[in-house]
């Protein structure tokens, strides 16, 4: 490796160093204004995220699905296309793979297991194709259409496992009839679950290494192969690779369909993996942070890769920070914004150290296009 | 496209309406009354639901109109209605022990000035630092939800909300004095609100620069509008509507904040201004039209109707959206500019 591309390494990374590092700051900034120990709570967030062997083993439990929603949104952001919907997408992703988990008892583990993850995959594709099919045949926004799409997917599986009511509502097809009035699927079989690499007490399931390889794999399509180069040339100018013979439409729907069924994976691997059944408290909040992650990652999917164990860190250490010092946990989210925020506006961070302009623009990676065409 | 076709549709939107107000009369006045279904449809409860359930919808509308009429895309509403939200909440658990009208409007002012203060933050965000307009409504949203879990007291009570104010005379119509001339005060400001914006927008200087800002910011910059400064002041104004939105859910409907109560209303604000073609009136029109769906729901759960799973019927208004924005986009058009940043002929600011 020589010199020129450290320094372009060393480029790309700056920026979101900074971010983090003056979030960080604005976020103990905010904790003493409202008379919380900022010191002390950044304390327990490293000794939750880093501080033991539970503590790493949490991080990476934590980090699976980020990998996974992060690169989600982010193969979206590379053909222009913003994917709020990772987390409906997460949410059928779990449906899907749990409905093949709990049912077909008595397969092998090598047929049971991949069909619960593919029917997981597939949920999510087709929750990411409705929205890239209205975009190009109607022009409806993908933004608002992915929204509405969450919370059609939170209420869809609601239903799959609703318990049934007090006035006689017939029970949703999933529900796990010996629960009695809990709304939740049973667990699923034996041969449907990724098996631990660490088991108790560490819980950390082979699940992550699939996560990593996905990444590297999106990280070959998207900058080694025909059909990423289309990709990046759909989102860098619409109408240049209309000029040059590329089916647009195509691709649309082809990335959010690849961006869905991402997050529908990362929400057949967190079931399968971790919690091995369905309840309607598991909510796709990681398919929000898949946004962070995007960003801080600059849409690249080795730098997700990174951004994901960084959100994982702060995911794991937030319960043990509020344990040790009293902090509401919820102050993480605020310093998620505060990085979204300082990462989406490099202008900030340059302008806060006085930095100079990049020569080549490498960070510009997202445009918005209005509601229109 | 064309006149025409706008003629038509206007007959029967027209017609649908008007043919609605006379069932709706009917079964609130006859014997027609006992059918539950026609009740569940047509009754004064699911009436009154349905305006309580729009006025969030039409003051997030108006907020988007404000911003995108000026080119600024406001993704964010939703977070400026639950920054709103908290503050009207926080505002009013702290005024506890004043007089109850004082400590309300109190609520309301505080209410204003942090969802204006959200868009303020929006439009630093994205006409000064060019951050990309949709992720910055994204960042809002993040925020305000992370802040309000952050400071939300459990054990603070909001004690009393705004009630009924029965317009003298008006309220007597048999149906319609029920429905909209019996209201708490927001209630009122917002129905009145909408036809302020139509008038300030289109029959008034400043709605003429504000619009010209967001059509053609280099012509209004030629003639000497400072575009910038109008999608600040927009921008900031369409805050503060969102943020009586919020306001209003805490001190007029609900009496108390929830975590995440907004629930997804600044995004179906957004369809609803889509759905209405950027104007006012056409906005506030799709906003009721989600507001009778969420009605619906609501009266089919209290009369009992069980063979439609309750998820389904909420829905509704999420699949409604769907539809509504990938029906009708192709035939609304978007002000020209938006999402654009705007720079001044050589040179930044």
């Amino acid at each position: 490796m020589n010199a020129s591309s450290l320094r372009r390494i060393g480029q790309m990374l700056l920026i979101p160093i900074l971010a983090v590092f003056t979030a960080l700051v604005v976020g103990a900034l905010v904790m003493w204004i409202f008379g919380d120990d900022p010191l002390a709570a950044y304390r327990g967030l490293i000794n939750g995220a880093f501080g033991s062997p539970r503590a790493w083993s949490t991080t990476i439990r934590k980090m699976t699905p980020l990998i996974l929603t992060g690169l989600s949104v982010a193969v979206a952001f590379k053909a222009g296309l913003f994917n709020i919907g990772a987390s409906g997408q997460f949410i059928i992703g779990t449906v899907c793979s749990v409905a093949v988990g709990i049912n077909f008892a008595g397969l092998p583990v090598f047929i049971h297991l991949p069909l619960a993850m593919l029917a997981g995959v597939a949920g999510g594709m087709l929750w990411g194709f409705i929205p890239g099919v209205l975009k190009v045949f109607t022009g409806a926004h993908e933004v608002i259409v992915t929204i509405m799409l969450n919370y059609v997917a939170s209420l869809f599986a609601g239903w799959t496992v609703y318990a049934g009511g007090t006035q006689g509502q017939t029970p949703g097809p999933l529900w796990d009839t010996a629960a009695g009035p809990i709304s939740r699927t049973p667990e699923v079989f034996e041969s449907a679950r990724i098996p631990w690499i660490f088991g108790d007490p560490y819980r950390i399931h082979w699940g992550v290494v699939l996560a990593l390889a996905v990444a590297l794999l999106m990280w070959w399509i998207i900058f080694k192969t025909t059909l990423g180069f289309a990709t990046r040339t759909v989102g860098a100018n619409n109408k240049a690779a209309r000029y040059a013979g590329i089916n647009v439409k195509w691709i649309t729907i082809l990335t959010m369909m690849i961006a869905g069924g991402l997050a529908g994976l990362a929400g057949a691997i967190e079931t399968l993996g971790l919690n091995h059944r369905f309840a309607p408290e598991f909510t796709g909040g990681v398919g929000f942070d898949g946004i962070t992650v995007a960003l801080l990652g600059q849409t690249n999917p080795l730098g997700v890769v990174l951004s994901a164990f960084l959100l994982g860190a702060l995911d794991a250490g937030g319960a043990r920070m509020q344990f040790d010092s009293g902090v509401a946990a919820d102050i993480i989210q605020v310093i998620q914004a505060l990085v979204l925020a300082f990462v989406a506006a490099p202008m900030i961070i340059r302008q806060l150290y006085r930095l100079r302009k990049p020569s080549d623009q490498i960070e510009s990676t997202v445009f918005s296009s209005g509601w229109g065409r | 496209m064309g006149k025409q076709r706008y003629r038509i549709t206007s007959y029967i939107i027209g017609g649908t309406l008007l043919g609605f107000l006379a069932m709706a009369l009917l079964v609130n006045t006859t014997t027609l009354g006992e059918n539950v279904w026609l009740r569940v449809f047509f009754g004064v409860s699911a009436l009154n639901f349905t305006l309580r359930a729009s006025v969030p919808l039409i003051l997030g509308a108006m907020s988007g109109i404000l911003c995108e009429r000026t080119g600024i895309i406001n993704i964010g509403i939703e977070g400026m209605m639950l920054a709103g939200a908290f503050a009207a909440f926080v505002a009013k658990t702290s005024t506890n022990h004043w007089p109850l009208m004082n400590s309300l409007l109190f609520g309301v002012a505080i209410a204003l000035a942090v969802g204006g203060a959200m868009g303020w933050l929006h439009a630093v965000f994205s006409i000064r630092y060019r951050m990309d307009q949709i992720i910055s409504g994204t960042v809002l949203i993040i925020l305000a939800a992370g802040i309000s879990a952050y400071l939300f007291d459990r054990n603070a009570v909001a004690e009393g909300k705004f009630g009924a104010i029965p317009l003298p005379g008006l309220s007597q119509i048999p149906v319609l004095g029920e429905v909209i001339f019996t209201n708490p005060p927001l209630t009122y400001t917002t129905l009145i609100l909408v036809a302020v914006i139509h008038f300030a927008l289109f029959y008034t200087k400043w709605g003429l620069r504000s619009r010209a800002c967001g059509e053609h910011p280099r012509a209004a910059d030629t003639v000497g509008i400072n575009v910038n400064r109008f999608r600040y002041m927009n921008t900031i104004i369409g805050g503060m509507l969102a943020g009586l939105a919020g306001g209003f859910l805490v001190l007029e409907a609900v009496g108390q904040f929830q975590e995440g109560m907004t629930a997804g209303r600044g995004f179906i604000s957004l369809a609803a201004m889509i759905f209405g073609n950027w104007m006012p009136f056409g906005a506030m029109g799709a906003a009721m039209l989600f507001g009778y769906t969420q009605a619906l729901q609501n009266e089919l759960l209290l009369a009992g109707v069980t063979t439609v799973p309750r998820q389904f019927v909420s829905m509704i208004p999420y699949v409604v959206t769907i539809i509504a924005v990938s029906g009708f986009v192709g035939r609304v058009r978007p002000p020209a500019a938006e999402g654009k940043v705007y720079e001044t002929e050589g040179g930044s600011e």
